[in-house]
């Protein structure tokens, strides 16, 4: 194959990735985007502070984080501790990823740079499309989308930061429910190993009663502990069909 | 001049900064584990249960308007809704239109 056509073929994938824009995982996010201008705005950031948060942070659980703990007075410290508290999910979502996106030849500077635009809507565009596209390509594909819905977000947040206070609250409310049952369906329908429908039940269940439990530390223990315990009722299922099948040889 | 800054250097070290550790981090574990190893399976389970764990707190406990609706509402219209989505075949598009339209039907008529 001449460099030529693999180039082409490089741009191709990278417009492939771009259109993921117009799906409904990306529609859903700009729409909760909306909601974050708003907050953003009654919490007294100014557009420019707002747009330069979106495009920092790309993950709208630490950007609310932020803006609440700025609001409260908190020191530079305490806000840090606080967003870097709920943001160690990152680690296990962009290290599931990663594997699957990189080839031998992939450099680490580009997987750093392409982790930035890992926030959850990515991850579940990145788990439930990324084994559709030729391995070679799957990073090219991935920053396709995640760079554009990144700009495009904070394109939103800049659009929207002052004309959103004029919509009637239950709009914004109902609005807001679309990101978790949106969640819900699409990790559900991608979930192809056992092991990632056993987690997923156990971060339901866990993640509100930890809540209730252990405020500050209950997305990480339901995940830490959570995903554990999957990861172990898993192993054991699959070791239990694996003697099945040898006793029946 | 650093007081009318403050703010962005807030938000660099306080937000970019507290998060892109996490994964950087992610990206030299990941770089680590093979396609097929043992190790990807539990990092793929923790990734799982942490962002369900998010989006389950999404619907018990919401923010803003959400949070003046009943918790039944949403529990109910979210839990049928993924029950409608799993029995269909598990369209998203169903999975996402009927929680919603459940939930605007209970605030509409409940009045909340």
């Amino acid at each position: 194959m001449s460099p030529v056509s693999d180039d082409r073929n490089a741009l191709s994938w990278f417009f492939t990735g771009m259109r993921g824009l117009l799906s409904l995982p990306a529609l859903i996010l700009l729409t909760s985007i909306v909601g974050f201008s708003a907050f953003a705005l009654e919490s007294g950031l100014t557009r420019a502070e707002a747009v330069f948060m979106s495009l920092a942070i790309w993950a709208l659980p630490a950007q609310v984080i932020l803006v609440g703990s700025m609001a409260s007075g908190a020191n530079i410290a305490a806000c840090f501790l606080a967003v870097t508290l709920s943001s160690i999910r990152m680690m296990p979502m962009v290290a599931s990823v990663v594997p699957e996106m990189r080839t031998r030849r992939t450099p680490i500077w580009l997987l750093l740079i392409l982790s930035h635009f890992i926030a959850i809507t990515s991850w579940v565009f990145a788990i439930t499309t990324l084994r559709n596209v030729p391995r070679e390509y799957r990073a090219v594909y991935f920053a396709g989308f995640g760079v554009t819905l990144t700009l495009t977000g904070t394109l939103v947040v800049g659009v929207f930061y002052d004309i959103v206070s004029g919509f009637p609250p239950t709009v914004a409310g109902v609005l807001f429910f679309l990101t978790p049952v949106y969640f819900n369906a699409s990790i559900w329908a991608s979930a192809h190993q056992p092991v990632v429908k056993i987690a997923f039940v156990m971060g339901v269940i866990l993640g509100p009663t930890l809540a209730l439990v252990t405020p500050q530390f209950d997305v990480l223990c339901a995940g830490v502990g959570g995903g554990t315990v999957a990861y172990l009722i898993d192993r054991a299922r699959r070791k239990k069909k694996h003697v099945g099948q040898g006793a029946g040889r | 001049m650093i007081a009318e800054y403050w703010t962005f250097i807030v938000i660099a070290v306080a937000g970019f900064l507290a998060t892109d550790i996490w994964r950087w981090l992610g990206v030299f574990t990941g770089n680590r584990l093979n396609e097929d190893s043992e190790a990807l399976y539990w990092v793929r389970a923790v990734a799982t249960s942490l962002v369900m764990a998010v989006t389950a707190k999404l619907i018990v406990f919401p923010n803003g308007t959400l949070a003046g609706t009943p918790l039944w509402l949403r529990v109910g219209a979210a839990g049928i809704g993924f029950a409608v989505f799993v029995a269909t075949g598990r369209k998203v598009g169903v999975g996402v239109a009927v929680p919603m339209a459940l939930l605007v039907a209970g605030i509409w008529w409940g009045g909340f």
